[in-house]
């Protein structure tokens, strides 16, 4: 009657022969390694381009009303003789928000990474639906196709900022912009549906897909913090899409939703999209710490200090995260009582991070560093994501949100955990797993200098923003310099976006070592980390199916310098003497 | 200049009890910083890895785990506590002085409107005038102004006296501050708005009561612009 | 009743939910579907409490008895899916079709019946925008039955609801289509019925949804 086989030991998907055509292994794959690594080709389209736009908004702030060198290639609409038009500005702060938020770093961690590593890190042959899979990532490339499509748009592209506020974003009379806007939000709920398909197979995969032996507790914290980043993209981004047709709806078809003179609420916009976009920023950065956690474990061969602890501050963080949404709207003239509520959930959120800060140090704390490139990003993130935390502190506290909010004290923050937190993870990440994925190690030498160079470059950068808001610079503004109080700043403008284009002109080392390792780089061993867990046990990069055998787990996968052997690792599915068989499974060989 | 952790000039009766809670955080962050990324510094360097030397297998420290907890958590609630009342008396609905000069402000794309009650000290009367870009006040007393939006989501934002609130389409929002300087300030939109959020300055002049009284009755000269 | 191994969580696992991938994944999906409906529901909550007047009575504008017929052949539809399941389930292959394809016919009036309504809306002047100027309910509107500051937000939060929810229903008539054809060819049997019921869950779904929204657009 039980039909369950014998589990133990049981054939994998990757014992028969692979004989699918080009198409459907490259192209159209249901495999969950190719999906991942055709959302790591789109994503890093998209950084390099937000990068660009950054690149034009930086030029215009640090050097206003000068033409831009190469800009004579712009069209007029947008920089008529190479200098930037301030509704071209106003495109660019609001794509380059766009492109990074949505098209680069989300897919990048969870699309990327979410789709390499879950199966494999749980023993998995593949995501629980193949085909659903395959679906999410056209479905996510049709959605940056109509979003790449809006700056051809007459009007220009949207240019209400990322947050796309009411009424600007709905009024074409306000904002000039019209199909572009329109575009914007379809681009979103496209995407939305993309990002559902993924959260769906996310989730059933890591419940109902881990190896005999994986139990909960013995899952790496970078499949804890995607399987929790998956459930708040299943609940959140589901209210993006409702206000993003709401706003679509009020743009085409004559509804009221946002448009207070016929009944509606203004700030019902802002409370629809922070209710999903606070959400969406602790997405953006618990898989970023889940990797971190991974990799800062293996430098410091030594297990990761608080592992439990570190999971109840994923699922602490992932559950404050939905009642902190008004700490966007302090100053927007909702009732202030509920400045003081948010302000309370929101310096709370502070412990949970904290925990985890405290443990990265103590997992490096008497253990023995091994500053591989993964490391030195890993490390990095752990420094910079301090400061973004930090300066967090400040804007929760409501009373000084007052003078800080929509400065660039805002920005400074946005940026160190964006990009000095989850970018920084994310070229860890990418180095790490590179081998396994392609079979190639990237260069080391020049992931150091690209690490050093970005390093320093991005310190210069980001770091005096936060002057420049305790200044009372504002936020997405064209010229500075039509403020008086501003133009004593101009000097520290102009610094930042010198560093601003060392920083991306630093970045194609990272480009290049990327594009030439698959061809070029050193052969990768199956675990050139001396990792412990399950995908580096299998070829580099894997076959179709994953696991000729499907793995057992027998231990957690942080045992370094563990006494019960002479390596300074213990993969989690090398059984010793002393294991016994894992409770699920019936005893015996 | 530019490189400053200190605050640019206040002139305003919330700007003490802004920057006060400013400085604390700075000294708190500061602290914890310092203590944070010097300490990580001094791993990196005392736990390289050297022949010979094995890292220890040592999962955590439940003691270590309550200790962070608990500061952390302590910290934050003293953060929130001595936020709180400041919060309050800026934004509180039940904070604006009873004497409060009232005033009327309205934003709109690309500009601020400020009507003010003339000799009556009452707004809706006959004598009310508006004028364009230019915000006039008295020091030392406070002002009650009731914020509104024209078109799209502006914000009022006064560095020097460290107010921001948001004028939104379709609310009265009521805005009280009390200037503690005589002087001209700057004000900047502080929420886009559109094309022209760049350029949406307005003047704030503070007056001493005398030379208000005096630009008042030239008011009564000019034509009022409605 | 036996089942294929299918329709067990996967063999080779640790537990899990205890279900196999299919229903997990259903489940998880009408996770996303509530939120969904709650941005929705609560968006039109926020903006009839807040509302700059009174918001028109259900009967004014809506038909409310045809609606409440509409609602009564979804709840049917309902209970016939559970018919169909428990017949599938049987090994009935007859009766699976049989009360499969009444579900089918009921879902699809269901939607017909709205969008009938819809058309009469509209002719008779309700759009998303709100009331059309000379219309027939344009004479309300100057009767005062229908508050003309609510009028806009009216309309705007009775077509997204309904009109969603109207979407969902289309979606699940339309899957439900695709899971008869495959029973035609024998696809489902009492040892692997996972469409089925994967199905039917999402089809309670959704008629517990219109359960919400009829109460509160058409009798609140």
């Amino acid at each position: 009657m039980a039909t369950t086989a014998a589990t133990v030991g049981q054939v994998g998907h990757a014992g028969h022969v692979d004989d699918r055509s080009f198409l459907r292994k490259y192209i159209f794959s249901t495999d969950h390694k190719i999906i991942g690594i055709q959302f790591l080709i789109m994503s890093l389209v998209f950084l390099a381009l937000g990068g660009t736009l950054a690149m034009m908004m930086r030029w215009q702030l640090g050097f206003p009303g000068q033409a831009m060198p190469g800009g004579t290639v712009l069209p007029e609409t947008m920089a008529p003789g190479g200098v930037l038009l301030p509704e071209f500005y106003i495109s660019l702060v609001t794509m380059h928000g766009t492109f990074m938020v949505f098209f680069a770093i989300m897919p990048l961690l969870v699309g990327v990474f979410g789709n390499f590593l879950i199966p494999l890190k749980i023993g998995a042959p593949d995501m629980a639906f193949p085909r659903l899979n395959m679906m999410s990532f056209w479905v996510a490339v049709s959605s940056g196709l109509i979003m790449l499509a809006g700056f051809w748009a007459e009007g220009g592209h949207a240019g209400a900022g990322w947050t796309a506020y009411a009424p600007l974003s709905e009024a074409p009379e306000y904002s000039g912009v019209s199909l572009g806007q329109q575009l914007w939000c379809l681009s979103l709920i496209v995407l939305g549906l993309s990002s559902m398909l993924g959260a769906v197979n996310y989730i059933t995969t890591v419940i109902n897909m881990r190896a005999p032996g994986m139990t909960w507790f013995r899952l790496p914290l970078s499949i804890w913090a995607l399987f929790i980043t998956a459930i708040l993209v299943l609940l959140a981004i589901p209210i993006l899409a409702g206000g993003a047709i709401m706003l679509l709806f009020d743009q085409t078809i004559g509804t009221h939703f946002f448009k207070p003179a016929t009944g509606g609420q203004v700030l019902l916009w802002q409370h629809l999209f922070w209710f999903f976009g606070h959400p969406e920023v602790y997405i953006l950065i618990l898989p970023a710490m889940g990797m971190v956690s991974d990799i800062i474990a293996n430098g410091s061969r030594k297990p990761i200090f608080g592992y439990e602890s570190m999971v109840f501050a994923i699922m602490g963080i992932g559950f404050l995260g939905w009642i902190v949404w008004g700490h966007h709207m302090f100053q927007s003239g909702m009732n202030p009582t509920l400045g003081q509520t948010f302000m309370i959930s929101t310096l709370f959120i502070a412990v949970p991070s904290a925990i985890k800060v405290f443990n990265w140090m103590g997992t490096m704390w008497r253990g023995s560093l091994h500053f591989h490139v993964p490391m030195l990003h890993a490390v990095a993130f752990v420094a910079m994501f301090v400061i973004g935390g930090l300066s967090g502190v400040f804007m929760a506290s409501t009373p000084v949100d007052i003078y800080i909010h929509d400065t660039y004290f805002i920005v400074a923050h946005i940026h160190y955990v964006l990009f000095g937190g989850s970018l920084f993870a994310l070229f860890a990440a990418i180095t790490y797993w590179y081998p396994k994925m392609f079979g190639r190690m990237m260069n080391p030498f020049w992931g150091k200098v690209h690490f050093w160079l970005t390093f320093g470059f991005y310190n210069l950068t980001f770091f005096p923003m936060h002057q420049l808001g305790l200044q009372g610079h504002m936020r997405r503004i064209y010229d500075p310099t039509e403020y008086t109080f501003l133009q004593p700043l101009q000097p520290l403008n102009q610094f930042i976006s010198i560093a601003a284009f060392l920083l991306f002109a630093s970045q194609a080392l990272f480009a290049l070592n990327f594009i030439l390792s698959w061809f070029t780089g050193a052969k990768a061993d199956v675990n050139p980390w001396r990792d412990n867990a399950l995908e580096w046990s299998v070829p580099s990069p894997p076959p179709h199916g994953n696991f000729a055998v499907t793995p057992t787990v027998y231990r957690g996968p942080y045992e370094y310098s563990s006494p019960e052997t002479s390596d300074d690792y213990l993969p989690q599915d090398k059984r010793l003497p002393t294991d016994r068989m894992p409770a699920s499974q019936p005893a015996g060989d | 200049m530019g490189w400053s952790w200190l605050l640019p000039h206040g002139a305003s009766t919330f700007a003490a009890r802004i920057d006060f809670m400013y400085y604390v955080i700075l000294a708190i962050t500061g602290i914890a910083f310092f203590v944070v990324e010097l300490g990580l510094v001094w791993f990196l360097i005392k736990y390289r890895a050297r022949p010979g030397r094995k890292a220890e297998y040592i999962h955590g420290s439940t003691k270590a785990e309550i200790t962070w907890t608990s500061v952390t958590a302590v910290t934050v609630v003293v953060i929130g506590l001595m936020s709180g009342p400041v919060w309050n008396q800026v934004k509180g609905r039940h904070s604006v002085p009873a004497d409060a000069m009232p005033l009327a402000a309205r934003a709109q794309q690309f500009e601020w409107h400020f009507t003010y009650p003339g000799p009556d000290g009452q707004l809706e009367t006959a004598d009310d005038f508006s004028l364009r870009n230019q915000l006039h006040v008295v020091v030392n007393r406070p002002a009650v102004m009731l914020l509104q939006a024209e078109d799209v989501i502006h914000s009022f934002f006064v560095p020097a006296w460290r107010i921001k609130q948001d004028a939104v389409p379709g609310l009265g929002i009521r805005v009280w501050f009390q200037p503690t300087e005589v002087g001209t300030f700057e004000l900047a939109c502080a929420e886009l708005c559109g094309l022209g959020h760049y350029r949406m300055r307005a003047q704030v002049t503070v007056h001493t009561q005398e030379a208000y009284d005096q630009w008042l009755a030239e008011q009564g000269q000019n034509v009022a612009i409605r | 009743m036996a089942h294929a191994a299918v329709m067990e969580p996967p063999a080779a696992a640790e537990p899990g939910a205890g279900v196999y991938n299919e229903k997990l994944g259903m489940w998880v999906f009408l996770g996303s579907e509530v939120m969904f409906f709650t941005a929705l529901i609560g968006s039109y909550i926020i903006l009839r409490f807040g509302a700059p007047g009174e918001w028109a009575r259900p009967g004014v504008v809506l038909n409310v008895p045809v609606t409440a017929f509409n609602t009564f052949l979804l709840i049917c539809s309902s209970v016939s899916m559970v018919k169909a399941y428990a017949a599938v389930v049987d090994g009935d292959q007859q009766k699976f079709k049989m009360w499969l394809l009444l579900t089918i016919i009921a879902g699809a009036s269901f939607v017909g019946v709205q969008a009938y309504e819809y058309t009469h809306l509209v002719h008779d002047g309700f759009l998303p925008s709100g009331i059309r100027e000379g219309s027939e309910l344009w004479e309300k509107v100057e009767a005062g039955t229908v508050p003309a500051a609510t009028a806009g937000i009216y309309g705007s939060s009775f077509y997204i609801m309904t009109g969603f929810h109207g979407f969902h229903v289309t979606c699940g008539v339309v899957s439900m289509i695709w899971v008869y054809l495959k029973a035609l060819r024998g696809g489902y049997s009492a040892t692997d019925y996972r469409g089925v019921e994967v199905i039917g869950l999402y089809w309670h779904f959704v008629d517990l949804v219109w359960i919400i929204l009829f109460t509160i657009v058409y009798l609140v």
